[in-house]
């Protein structure tokens, strides 16, 4: 089988200096995306575990496989969860969640704890899709765009783009700033469109780290566009697995004119992060 | 007096060479990434092929997308201005133009005189193009020759929620690991390309005869789509992938 190049690395990470037995709050957010899924473990509303895996062509057994992978190694059980919440695009076949929330709240509820409370703009490049969001300082949506109709400034044209240049997907951030000097963005939006003129500009002897340069800027610029509708407020992070491709968030950061704050925390959880404190608070709520 | 038309567009170069309002020669090759030497050889073979030499040629126009590749053209014209003047000389009673081409998706109004009244085209995405239908049949493994009478064989209506290309590939994906037939796929992928031509065609207002050109018109099931889509029957002539060129030649200085 051939090398695929758009293949990212899965994984799970647990917080071993964090006994579970001991919390009192123990929350689940399982985000099921079009692309990639990940469920996050909360104990009292701090990060206890986690897990980013490729969304599976079935979504039931993606969420029950995220969460599985999560809880690995833990010793902690589905039953010892005392909230579940589901989100994204296949939300509704999270089969052990207790109620779905948008994954547009979520993201800005777990930016507002992974990024801080002082974040006003968030972006969040996913695999299908690409979101603007405003939120305010408690992480509250207060107006977002997105598209999802387009594969250009998404997840998934990189991917393509991985592919059609052989190269690995996680290394194409810093390999894009290898050149001599920045060239022009692609001109073509749609990624079919920008394969064939990327592949016009390899047969005419660019290098292709010249070629994921023009495409990178492309991309950018594409999501800058999204970006200014929405009307820019600093704060500003950027979460999704792009966020991870610094080819990308750099150019932006530059177009933009404004630096996207960075975080410890992986970019991908944004929204099962956001699910699980959503949870917390719905199980402090009944508690009361 | 002959007369010569050249049509370059996105995936194919296309030549087409009339006497009296009648196609005596055509011939096609692929644009590639070299558009300009292409089609100086493609239309060197013409030529050579029909014992012609270059003086016969009492006229040259150039049209298509890559348009400017041809430097020895004696008159430029756009592809939408050729593609009505094919089609209603062709079809005298069409008064619509369907052109899906391997990259562009025209709509095309004229009147009586096959003067052009109103166009639409969507050239920034690959939905509703040739190029649409090209990586359907890669994501289905079917040669894209079969993929039009393959549809045919379903009656069946699924859904794509897709527009984009590269989101409809990972949906056909799904679909096949979800055990769906080819053959329903196929026809979903042929109802999801007419609904986007079509909704093109209703913005600039459609009148009949409608008559469908460009390379998509080879596909049996497109046309059964666009059909049911417009509820009208289509004109579609022998070699639709030739009427933009033939328009072209008939349209002298």
């Amino acid at each position: 089988m051939a090398k695929e190049f758009w293949r990212w690395k899965e994984y799970n990470w647990k917080d071993d200096s964090i006994n579970w037995q001991n919390g009192s709050i123990i929350t689940a957010g399982v985000d099921v995306g079009s692309v990639s899924s990940q469920a996050v473990v909360l104990v009292d509303g701090e990060l206890f575990a986690f897990s980013n895996m490729r969304t599976g062509s079935n979504s039931p057994m993606s969420a029950q496989n995220a969460m599985n992978w999560a809880l690995e190694n833990t010793g902690m059980t589905l039953q010892n969860i005392h909230y579940t919440v589901g989100t994204g695009y296949g939300r509704v076949n999270v089969p052990f969640a207790n109620k779905t929330i948008t994954e547009i709240a979520c993201h800005a509820r777990g930016a507002n704890k992974m990024y801080g409370s002082s974040i006003r703009t968030l972006l969040d490049m996913g695999g299908q899709d690409c979101k603007a969001i405003s939120c305010d300082e408690k992480g509250k949506v207060t107006n977002f765009l997105m598209n999802d109709k387009c594969a250009a400034g998404t997840g998934r044209g990189m991917e393509v783009f991985a592919d059609l240049l052989s190269l690995p997907i996680e290394e194409i951030g810093d390999l894009s700033f290898q050149i001599e000097v920045e060239p022009e963005p692609v001109s073509s939006t749609c990624v079919i469109f920008a394969k064939s003129e990327a592949t016009g500009l390899l047969r005419a002897g660019w290098p292709k780290n010249k070629v994921l340069a023009a495409y990178s800027s492309a991309m950018a610029h594409r999501v800058v566009s999204l970006l200014e509708r929405i009307e820019i407020k600093e704060d500003f992070a950027i979460t999704g697995g792009i966020a991870k491709n610094s080819g990308v968030v750099k150019r932006l950061e530059k177009e933009l004119g404004i630096k996207a704050l960075k975080t410890t925390y992986d970019t991908q959880i944004a929204g099962a992060f956001g699910a699980a404190l959503f949870a917390k608070a719905l199980v402090e709520k009944e508690r009361k | 007096m002959i007369s010569a038309g050249i049509d370059v567009g996105a995936k194919n170069i296309k030549i087409v060479l009339v006497r009296d309002n009648r196609i005596i020669a055509k011939d096609k090759v692929l644009s590639g990434f070299e558009a300009k030497e292409n089609t100086n050889s493609l239309f060197e073979k013409i030529l050579t092929d029909n014992g012609l030499k270059k003086e016969d040629i009492s006229s040259i126009t150039s049209t298509g997308s890559g348009r400017k590749a041809v430097d020895f053209a004696t008159v430029s014209v756009t592809d939408v201005t050729a593609a009505s003047k094919g089609v209603t000389t062709k079809f005298p009673s069409a008064k619509t133009v369907i052109d899906v081409g391997a990259e562009e998706g025209r709509g095309i109004r004229c009147d009586d005189k096959g003067k052009v009244v109103d166009f639409s085209i969507n050239e920034k995405c690959a939905a509703g193009s040739g190029a649409f239908v090209e990586a359907m049949s890669r994501a289905l493994e079917i040669p894209i020759e079969e993929f039009g009478p393959m549809s045919l064989q379903s009656d069946k209506e699924i859904p794509m929620n897709a527009q984009c290309a590269v989101f409809a590939e990972s949906e056909v994906v799904s679909l096949l690991h979800a055990k769906t037939d080819k053959k329903d796929i196929a026809k979903a992928i042929c109802d999801a390309i007419a609904a986007r031509i079509s909704s093109m065609v209703r913005k600039v207002g459609f009148e009949k005869d409608i008559a469908v050109i460009g390379g998509v018109a080879y596909n049996v099931g497109f046309l059964r789509s666009i059909r049911s889509n417009l509820e009208s029957e289509v004109l579609v002539p022998e070699f639709p992938e030739f009427v933009t060129a033939y328009g072209a030649a008939l349209i002298t200085e």
